[in-house]
């Protein structure tokens, strides 16, 4: 990319272009999924500011979808804490490669962990080097105002639109499929990957209205299983 | 409609637990960098959980009789992004507008 320049602003640019370039692809699934949001919580009869509000309060958009059905169903703190906590424990596995480490200043590290969303972290686990603090931060800010976007067009349209456009959603897991791909592109991610097939298959049978949460939960269960058994790999 | 109050108490809750599902585990990861298990789960969890997410997202997008739609449109999404030269844009726009098209002509 672009080589070490004497003048830091151009740096910040150039660093500032790759964070949103690199945003792009996952921003094809999120803006659509907002404007589905934002549709649904006109369509549930609740006030239009909640969905920038619940945007901002939680950047999470599966959790943002559930919970416009239980707000409005009047659901009880402790059920909306109780399905908060298991929707995104998800996220307490980011913590073991996502990059936070590159960005320094307090303010911005905060909100680099604050909007971890799945997306920042699936861009990440595919490239683990070369982030910068402000290719990473743009890059979620980028996200953010995707889905905050996507939110508010949702909001606007919801009264002249008889429905979004079905299907949109499929970019998620298009993105997730690419991701996945160029993450496993040498041999040594085979294990993890059918390790992966095996806790998915389990979490569908035992729990299949939560699969993702049970499918990793089961997966780190046995990837600490590969661990214990190979001590730690090849190295022993 | 709903109580200011409660909508309130509401963003108060999901914001403080999200944030901290996402904070502590960096807290308590950041002592146990060196750490052999940490370093080998670090390597190892990308792949799987990339693939446990395209699993899942895949499996409600193929809910709802839309099983071979998905499948397809996964298909074209693979294709291009291996004959495609790996653009991720042009792969997940090939994907999706397969979906798109087939979920609303079919």
């Amino acid at each position: 990319m672009s080589r070490p320049t004497t003048q830091e602003g151009t740096g910040r640019r150039a660093e500032i272009g790759a964070g949103v370039r690199a945003s792009l692809a996952a921003g094809l699934g999120l803006y659509p999924l907002g404007v589905a949001f934002g549709l649904l919580v006109v369509q549930a009869g609740l006030p239009w500011w909640l969905a920038p509000a619940l945007s901002v309060a939680v950047f999470a958009g599966s959790l943002e979808l559930l919970l416009v059905g239980m707000i409005s169903g009047g659901a009880s703190i402790a059920a909306i804490a109780l399905t908060t906590l298991v929707v995104n424990f998800r996220h307490v596995f980011y913590a073991f490669s996502f990059p936070l480490r590159v960005v320094r200043h307090p303010v911005a590290r905060a909100y680099s962990v604050y909007a971890l969303i799945d997306e920042a972290y699936a861009m990440t686990a595919v490239r683990p080097h070369g982030w910068t603090a402000w290719r990473l931060v743009s890059m979620q800010v980028s996200f953010q105002a995707y889905w905050v976007g996507g939110g508010l067009t949702g909001v606007a349209v919801a009264s002249l639109l008889p429905g979004p456009v079905q299907g949109l959603e499929f970019a998620l897991c298009a993105l997730f499929l690419t991701l996945t791909l160029d993450a496993a592109r040498s041999r040594r991610e085979v294990p993890s990957l059918l390790l992966a097939g095996l806790a998915f298959t389990c979490a569908v049978v035992v729990a299949p209205d939560s699969v993702l949460l049970v499918g990793l939960v089961l997966l780190v269960g046995l990837l600490l299983g590969r661990y214990a058994l190979t001590r730690g790999g090849a190295r022993g | 409609m709903v109580e200011p109050g409660y909508v309130v108490a509401v963003l108060a809750t999901v914001f403080v637990i999200t944030l901290a599902l996402r904070a502590v585990p960096f807290a308590i990861l950041e002592p146990l960098r060196d750490s052999r298990l940490v370093t080998t789960m670090a390597a190892w969890m990308p792949a799987g959980i990339l693939a446990v997410l395209a699993a899942a997202t895949f499996r409600s997008s193929a809910t709802g009789g839309h099983l071979l739609h998905a499948a397809l449109a996964a298909a074209v999404t693979v294709a291009v992004h291996l004959t495609g030269g790996r653009r991720t844009l042009l792969s997940v726009g090939a994907g999706t507008l397969t979906y798109v098209v087939l979920v609303n002509l079919t």
